[in-house]
């Protein structure tokens, strides 16, 4: 899957990075709390969050996070916005909910990065 | 053989600035990609560099990153003018906060920052004064490097 299927499965907007759709979406980890998201997640993974402050992009690069996608129609900021262009970070808005964003991106074949926490590194 | 790598960079972090907390993170990362530092590597220690300005940014009036890269290691220091950690045994348990409304927006001050700085560190040192400030010190081991037998020898 690419970010052309995800943003088609979530009848997404894409707010930043409209060139780099062809980009690969094969795992994704989702949260609010940027923290977890700096424990738990892996690179090459896809963000799905309802924060949309300059951290999130943030949090993306130091990940090396394949895109957000900002969920429950959520509107990024302008330094947001600017942020990510300048770090070539993909931002995607989708009106549904995070639960059934990540619901349908499993159905279609996305998995966690993660499937449980303990035991990793 | 290859010159020893021995790098070195002071970071100026402005306490109280959300907007810019993450910018010397990225700098960093930026170098230690430039230097060639290996991927698993460079990720733990900006994950520990951002944690890390995320504190300083939260609590203290101003403080500093500093870099050094070596073949053997990555060490980051933080040093902060702020309140001090009143105790750092309690401080490190995962979920412990004492953070602001706004470092909670951000998406942080649930008490994971010194746990995942510990998580990510190969060595992590904490001493602090009240009403002085805070020193961190963490070391990323560059093991890799210190096991490849083709590689110039290394001490420790």
């Amino acid at each position: 899957m690419t970010l052309k299927d995800v943003k088609e499965i979530l009848e997404a907007e894409v707010l930043v990075g409209s060139d780099q759709l062809e980009k690969p979406a094969k795992t994704a980890f989702a949260a609010d709390l940027m923290s977890d998201v700096l424990a738990f997640a892996k690179p090459d993974s896809l963000l799905l969050t309802g924060l949309t402050n300059p951290q999130v992009v943030r949090t993306a690069d130091i990940l090396d996070i394949t895109a957000i996608i900002m969920v429950r129609g959520k509107k990024p900021s302008e330094e947001t916005i600017k942020l990510a262009e300048e770090l070539k970070i993909p931002i995607l808005s989708t009106r549904y909910i995070l639960f059934e964003t990540s619901g349908r991106l499993h159905a279609r074949g996305v998995t966690g990065c993660i499937e449980k926490v303990g035991g990793e590194t | 053989m290859t010159e020893p790598l021995n790098f070195e960079r002071s970071f100026d972090v402005e306490g109280g600035s959300f907007q810019n907390a993450g910018n010397v993170s990225g700098q960093i990362k930026g170098i230690l990609k430039e230097l060639g530092v290996s991927t698993d590597i460079v990720r733990r220690v900006a994950i520990i560099c951002y944690e890390s300005e995320i504190n300083i940014v939260s609590y203290a009036k101003r403080g500093t990153i500093t870099l050094t890269v070596t073949d053997e290691a990555v060490k980051i220091e933080t040093k902060d003018e702020g309140p001090g950690i009143a105790d750092i045994e309690l401080a490190m348990k995962e979920g412990y906060s004492t953070a602001s409304a706004a470092v909670r927006e951000m998406g942080f001050g649930a008490g994971m920052g010194l746990a995942n700085m510990k998580k990510y560190a190969d060595h992590l040192i904490i001493t602090s004064e009240l009403g002085v400030g805070t020193y961190v010190r963490m070391m990323v081991m560059n093991f890799q490097k210190i096991l490849h037998p083709d590689l110039p020898s290394i001490t420790l």
